[in-house]
């Protein structure tokens, strides 16, 4: 970064670095990594060599919606491209751009919440480390229309720390959509990103990540939502990608009338896994969250979903729901789920699930009775299935976009024959 | 041209026997109705012509104007032309009913060629005005939340829609009100033709005011045991199912 780096964020940076290192490595046994891969956690091996990328042929391959609001492009945490028809009270700009404009505005919201579901060490890694990424600030009032995108790209075996912050004030609205990709499929790489979320009054924020990176990278994404009085935040993560992605995923509900939905969908294949923890935290009365992961796997894939819905106890009348539900397409893959409650509080209305499943074979029946192959008739149950929490983004320009990656990722299936 | 079924016998994985030599033909243009009380095999009988793997055929044959279908899988057979619709249908979450007839469509055509979107949508919308539904059945979940009646209302547009050679209908009338049943009937009659065949599979006579059969069969204890006309269905109304308790002629 430049030496025009405020002081507070250097510092912030410095004290970071510490943190990180006085923090132990997750180790079997912790709570926060039940079940979890912890020999994903080692990062040494990566070498550090960044080859030459051609960033044309990588602009021209960020393809996304049709016409977003605005688009950017990063590639290992540098701009390479930007476009805009945003109105011009929006702020939306690279972080490393807003640390030097809205200096102020940034350190208002920049990693304000403690990280709690286990990556606090990685928290502080990313924070002592990040270069780079989005801010986004919607004035009072302002509906922006489509969708602002951004595009991350991973060359070369190296360690990227992209980082999106999103804030959006009153009865405002906006939608952010997030992809991360690796230029080729053989390099591995890491990405540890954060995203600080923050839906002011009445305000709409939705936010999208559609992770898929390459089979042989590794993904640790903390996600931090604060969501406030009669505001409603929507989150959707997608994972098709990578070798292990970790998902940490908090959303707070700060005040009366706010609504958190977070979804997610994972179509795990090979040896992939996705290891998913989420916290529902309920502060204030009048609050509710709506949290539905589906996952669907494939060959000896694996996948943990770890929930918590905590209910304070000043929060009355709180209304949370929780499901994740697993398909398994192979014998040999495994979900583990953990599904948790703690409520403090009266007059509540909370339910928590997990399910894990096989395709019935009267479902087959139905679909073959019809003239389709019963390959394709799982893959088109499997569809279905993660069709169902992919339209309750309500909005068909992004849902279209997320039902490409998934297809996608089920023809690279149906061509592997897993 | 005719679906003969001929000495068919099915079991259970255990070994029971459910089919024990259902002998039957239902010629092109005919529409022929089986009866029968609870337990006499009429839906496996529907079951086994559509391939169904938990009935094992342990003896005769399934012959499709002329061809032995025994050996071909459910979807080959439903791609020859074999229509099942089913008793109580299967829902199938996040999959829309337009994709799902057109995934269904899709799969009788020769690799790489594709369905033209709009011809599809207007014979789509033609057939769903004939059974009188809602455009926005389109978009919804294949059965998913659907009424006994939209159900089998689905179940007639897909035969439509895939235009099969022979249809089985396996209680299509179950569940059904009046109303219901005149919009089934009238899809059914519709599809009514030279070049096909039909099987009602019904427990009332009431269907077969609405659709009127060339033959009527009855079956008890896994074979066919008595055939007529139409007046058949009446005598059996009138009469119960107690009068073919009689053993059957050879």
């Amino acid at each position: 970064m430049t030496s025009t780096l405020p002081a507070w964020f250097t510092a912030r940076q410095e004290s970071a670095k510490a943190r990180y290192e006085s923090i132990p490595t997750p180790k079997r046994g912790d709570e926060q990594w039940r079940f979890a891969n912890i020999k994903q956690l080692k990062f040494e091996g990566l070498s550090g060599v960044v080859k030459d990328t051609d960033t044309s042929e990588i602009i021209a391959r960020s393809t996304g919606l049709q016409s977003p609001a605005a688009k950017f492009v990063f590639l290992n945490d540098e701009v390479i491209s930007t476009a805009s028809s945003l109105p011009e009270n929006v702020i939306c700009l690279p972080l490393a751009e807003a640390l030097e404009k809205y200096s102020e505005l940034v350190e208002a919201h920049f990693m304000k919440q403690e990280t709690r579901l286990g990556s606090a060490k990685y928290a502080a890694l990313h924070q002592a480390s990040v270069k780079n990424g989005l801010f986004v600030h919607v004035p009072d009032g302002v509906e922006v229309e489509g969708s602002i995108e951004i595009h991350h790209w991973l060359s070369g075996e190296t360690t990227v720390f992209p980082h999106t912050l999103i804030v959006t004030g009153k009865s405002s609205e906006v939608r952010v959509i997030e992809i991360f990709r690796s230029t080729d499929d053989t390099t591995p790489g890491l990405s540890i990103a954060y995203k600080d979320l923050y839906a002011g009054p009445n305000s709409g924020l939705d936010y999208i990540a559609i992770q898929e990176l390459n089979e042989v990278s590794r993904m640790i994404a903390i996600k931090e939502t604060s969501t406030d009085r009669d505001a409603r935040s929507k989150s959707f993560i997608l994972n098709t990608g990578a070798s292990w992605a970790r998902n940490e995923s908090l959303s707070r509900l700060e005040a009366p009338g706010a609504h958190s939905d977070m979804l997610s969908v994972s179509i795990p294949d090979h040896e992939q896994e996705y290891d998913q923890r989420t916290f529902q935290h309920h502060v204030s009365p009048n609050t509710n969250s709506d949290l539905l992961y589906k996952n669907t796997l494939y060959g000896h894939s694996k996948t943990v979903f770890s929930g918590l819905i905590s209910v304070d106890e000043k929060a009355h009348h709180t209304d949370a729901y929780q499901t994740c539900r697993n398909l398994f397409m192979s014998d040999d893959c495994e979900a583990n789920s953990m599904p948790g409650l703690e409520i403090n509080a009266d007059q509540v209305a909370c339910s928590h699930g997990s399910t894990s499943a096989q395709i019935a074979d009267e479902e087959i029946f139905y679909l073959q009775a019809r003239g389709i192959a019963p390959d394709q008739a799982r893959q088109l149950i499997a569809r279905g299935y993660s069709v169902e929490a992919v339209m309750r983004l309500k909005n068909e320009e992004t849902e279209a976009l997320i039902l490409k990656f998934i297809d996608e990722k089920f023809a690279r299936i149906a061509t592997a024959g897993s | 041209m005719s679906l003969l079924i001929d000495n068919l016998h099915a079991s259970l994985e255990n070994g029971t026997e459910i089919l024990k030599g259902v002998t039957l033909e239902i010629p092109a243009g005919e529409i022929h109705a089986i009866m029968g009380p609870n337990g006499s095999g009429k839906s496996t009988l529907s079951k086994v012509i559509a391939g169904h793997q938990a009935y094992i055929p342990t003896a005769g044959k399934i012959l499709m104007d002329g061809a032995d279908i025994s050996e071909m899988s459910i979807d080959e057979r439903s791609r020859a032309g074999i229509f099942l619709a089913f008793q109580y249908p299967n829902e199938v979450p996040g999959v829309s009913n337009a994709n799902f007839i057109r995934a269904a469509l899709q799969a009788r055509l020769p690799k790489g060629e594709e369905i033209d979107a709009v011809a599809y949508y207007k014979h789509l919308y033609a057939q769903m005005d004939l059974l009188e539904m809602d455009r926005k059945f389109t978009g919804r979940a294949v059965n998913e939340g659907f009424s006994g009646g939209e159900k089998k209302r689905n179940e007639i547009l897909q035969m439509i829609m895939l235009d099969p050679k022979y249809c089985i209908l396996d209680e299509t009338d179950s569940g059904l009100d009046i109303d219901a049943l005149k919009i089934v009937a009238k899809g059914v009659n519709a599809m009514r033709s030279e070049n096909r065949g039909m099987l009602l599979i019904t427990h009332y006579q009431r269907l077969l005011d609405y659709i009127k059969p060339d033959r009527v069969h009855v079956m008890a204890d896994g074979q066919i045991v008595k055939s007529g006309g139409p007046e058949l269905a009446l005598e059996l109304e009138a009469k119960g199912y107690d009068f073919l308790k009689e053993p059957a002629l050879a």
